[in-house]
């Protein structure tokens, strides 16, 4: 099934491989699918009448795999339409980076210093994904933010975390 | 039976006016209304972000503030179509094409009025609905062994992931892929390790919050970082004496205000469809019947309650089958059904009579709710217009540490505010490539009951797989799934026509759920 639609992509691969946007959707739909088939019978399939664990992923995995073929077949049969590119038309690499960056902020500096630190980094991490941020405003919004979110969630809500502790490495 | 209707709703507005619950409800509708308002923030994400909030308090009082987020946010999410031309929420994306330019005409008051209106109409009638059909459906569920639930729920499945927005073959894969996620950590009945890839702290498997908050909150905040635009709030400016409609107006909007209604009623009634396609199909309806067609999109009154009841008629509706059944028609309702068993209560037929209090408290609380929103929304409308002005810039980094923050506190562990930053990459991932990802939520809650009940068919059964189609109220569920299936094939080969025009102020909305 993959193989005629490969021969069928080709010429296209050389405009940009980041276009044909249902082509790879319905591919990554069969990679999560062949992960799955493949790795649910190691969990002992069982019988349709003594299912075992590994029965619903095998039989999911497959559905999956079939729901890709699906996707992926129609898109790549016919030529490039307009707007498929994958990639909104802006990029925001540095806005997506910041904000993905904030939350494993907050895991760093919370882990190791507690509430407060964890919640100033992760604020002023993520602010600065804004395109009109400085680091003066964010600090502000991140000073003001862990104020309000030490006092709700220390003390208010009693969220079991230290506001400032030094674990250590 | 309408005699116990009426004793049990007597029963419930105990509960629900019992002081914490009213409170419980008022901060939910509160908050529901002003996340209704603001662009970028919708009642996913909200719930999400209060999940972990409730589990200090009683599952009644849980349950009340959740459902009044909900419900509060269409409210909110009027205000912000017809007076700044946003469509903010899904639901209220038609309200826009004829509330806007009443808003330009200098009627937006007016507009507004008549949606609140509406609203508190669609709303009453679908609370009325749940009082009176919702006993009646568990009393039909109560005779269901484990083919039907699972044929039941497959239905629903199917239903939610293909009658959403988007191509539905995109859907149910997105369907399959929350329930193969739903199957990550311990099985139930043998206690083999799934898909967990050696990582102890996946044992329990992939925690609910975490989820809902990878996809609705990471992923969303990275779609709207530096794309929201500057908010044009030019006419927002309405008084409270502006709101009166004028006899005429009032005159007008009355029919389609219950057609609005009707409409909404019977799409919450079939599986899947939620609010959204309530009121687009409403809108499409009114302007069919109306005289004059042609001056849909030019401001006419119709065009706004009518999709504005339905959508209200149809937000209420939606509770009956999760409540009554425990399977939920979209996201919303899947959340709500988990936030019921983090609380420790198992969701389906038998919730009505073991859990009366919950059930018959949220309905009382509805009404409550729905009247405490028409109260608050009409002084409210100027507070939460200035609310718009806060820039995204200041909103999604504190909304970010709300996220972190309530992951963490769900189970005190640092692994699961990881494990949403992977959720939310995968999110953002999969709506760069035209999925919707909120069916994923739909299979992740639904799958372990699936399984579980899938299991114990064939069990039963011996390993027979034609008891699906053997027993009678089964079979019945099969075949609409066919049915079901087989249409969307006929339309795909058809060609779909939309009935509503798309004015570029909805296409931003793509993938905005």
């Amino acid at each position: 099934m993959l193989a005629p639609n490969r021969r069928r992509r080709f010429p296209a691969l050389g405009r940009g491989l980041l276009r044909k946007r249902d082509f790879y959707a319905g591919a990554l739909m069969i990679l999560f699918g062949l992960v799955m088939t493949l790795k649910g019978p190691t969990y002992r399939l069982g019988s349709l009448m003594h299912m075992g664990p590994g029965f619903m992923p095998t039989a999911l995995g497959v559905i999956l795999v079939l729901l890709g073929i699906a996707i992926a077949a129609p898109a790549a049969a016919v030529p490039d339409g307009e707007d498929e590119d994958i990639l909104p038309e802006h990029p925001e690499w540095w806005g997506w980076a910041c904000i993905l960056a904030g939350p494993l902020a907050f895991i760093l500096f919370g882990s190791y210093g507690g509430m407060a630190p964890g919640t100033f980094a992760c604020v002023f991490v993520s602010a600065l994904g804004d395109r009109s941020a400085t680091y003066k405003s964010a600090a502000m919004l991140a000073a003001i933010v862990t104020v309000f979110g030490v006092s709700l969630f220390h003390y208010v809500l009693q969220v079991p975390m230290p506001v400032l502790e030094w674990r250590g490495f | 039976m309408i005699e116990t209707a009426f004793t049990d709703l007597w029963y419930g507005f105990g509960v629900a006016l019992e002081p914490h619950n009213i409170m419980w409800c008022f901060i939910g509708v509160l908050v529901g209304n002003m996340v209704g308002v603001l662009p970028g923030m919708g009642p996913l994400a909200t719930i999400s972000i209060l999940l972990p909030l409730t589990f200090g308090i009683k599952p009644v009082g849980a349950i009340l503030m959740l459902a009044g987020v909900m419900y509060g946010a269409q409210y909110g999410g009027a205000i912000c179509s017809i007076l700044l031309n946003l469509p903010c929420h899904p639901p209220h994306a038609v309200t826009c094409l004829d509330g806007f330019p009443m808003t330009q005409q200098g009627k937006g008051g007016v507009a507004l009025g008549l949606t609140v209106f509406a609203s508190f109409v669609g709303a009453s009638w679908g609370i009325t609905e749940m009082i009176f059909l919702a006993p009646l459906l568990v009393i039909a569920a109560l005779q269901f062994g484990p083919a039907e639930i699972c044929s039941l729920m497959l239905l629903g499945l199917l239903a939610g992931s293909t009658l959403a927005r988007g191509s539905p073959v995109k859907g149910v894969a997105m369907t399959v892929l929350g329930l193969m996620l739903g199957i990550v950590g311990t099985d139930l009945e043998t206690g083999a390790e799934r898909f967990t890839f050696g990582m102890t702290h996946l044992d329990d498997g992939i925690e609910l919050i975490a989820l809902a908050l990878g996809l609705f909150g990471i992923a969303e905040f990275m779609k709207s970082v530096n794309q929201v635009s500057v908010i044009n709030a030019k006419y927002a400016k309405v008084r409270l004496r502006d709101m009166r409609p004028s006899k005429a107006d009032f005159k007008r909007s009355i029919a389609p205000m219950f057609r609005g209604t009707l409409v909404g009623s019977l799409c919450a009634l079939i599986p899947g469809t939620g609010p959204t396609i309530a009121s687009f199909v409403a809108y499409a309806t009114e302007k069919k019947i109306s005289k004059t067609p042609e001056k849909f999109g030019t401001g006419m009154i119709e065009g706004v309650v009518c999709p504005e009841a339905a959508t209200h008629s149809s937000v209420q509706g939606d509770f009956i089958p999760t409540m009554s059944l425990g399977i939920p028609g979209d996201a919303v309702m899947a959340l709500l059904l988990g936030a019921l068993m983090i609380q420790g209560i198992v969701p389906g037929p038998q919730l009505i009579s073991e859990h009366p209090d919950i059930f018959w408290g949220l309905v009382a609380s509805f009404w409550i709710g729905n009247i405490l929103l028409v109260l608050l929304n009409v002084p409210l409308i100027g507070i939460w217009v200035k609310l718009l002005m806060i820039p995204y810039k200041y909103l999604y980094p504190s909304a970010l540490f709300f996220v972190c923050i309530g992951v963490y506190a769900a189970n005190n562990d640092m692994f699961q505010v990881g494990e949403t930053v992977v959720i939310g990459i995968l999110s953002y991932v999969l709506l760069l490539l035209g999925f919707h990802p909120a069916p994923i939520l739909l299979g992740f809650v639904l799958g372990p009951r699936f399984e579980e009940n899938f299991r114990r068919a064939m069990l039963i059964s011996r390993g027979d797989l034609a008891v699906f189609i053997e027993r009678p109220i089964s079979a019945l569920f099969i075949l609409l799934c066919v049915v079901l299936i087989g249409a969307q094939i006929y339309v795909r080969l058809r060609g779909a026509k939309a009935v509503v025009p798309e004015p570029d102020a909805l296409r931003s909305l793509e993938s905005a759920e």
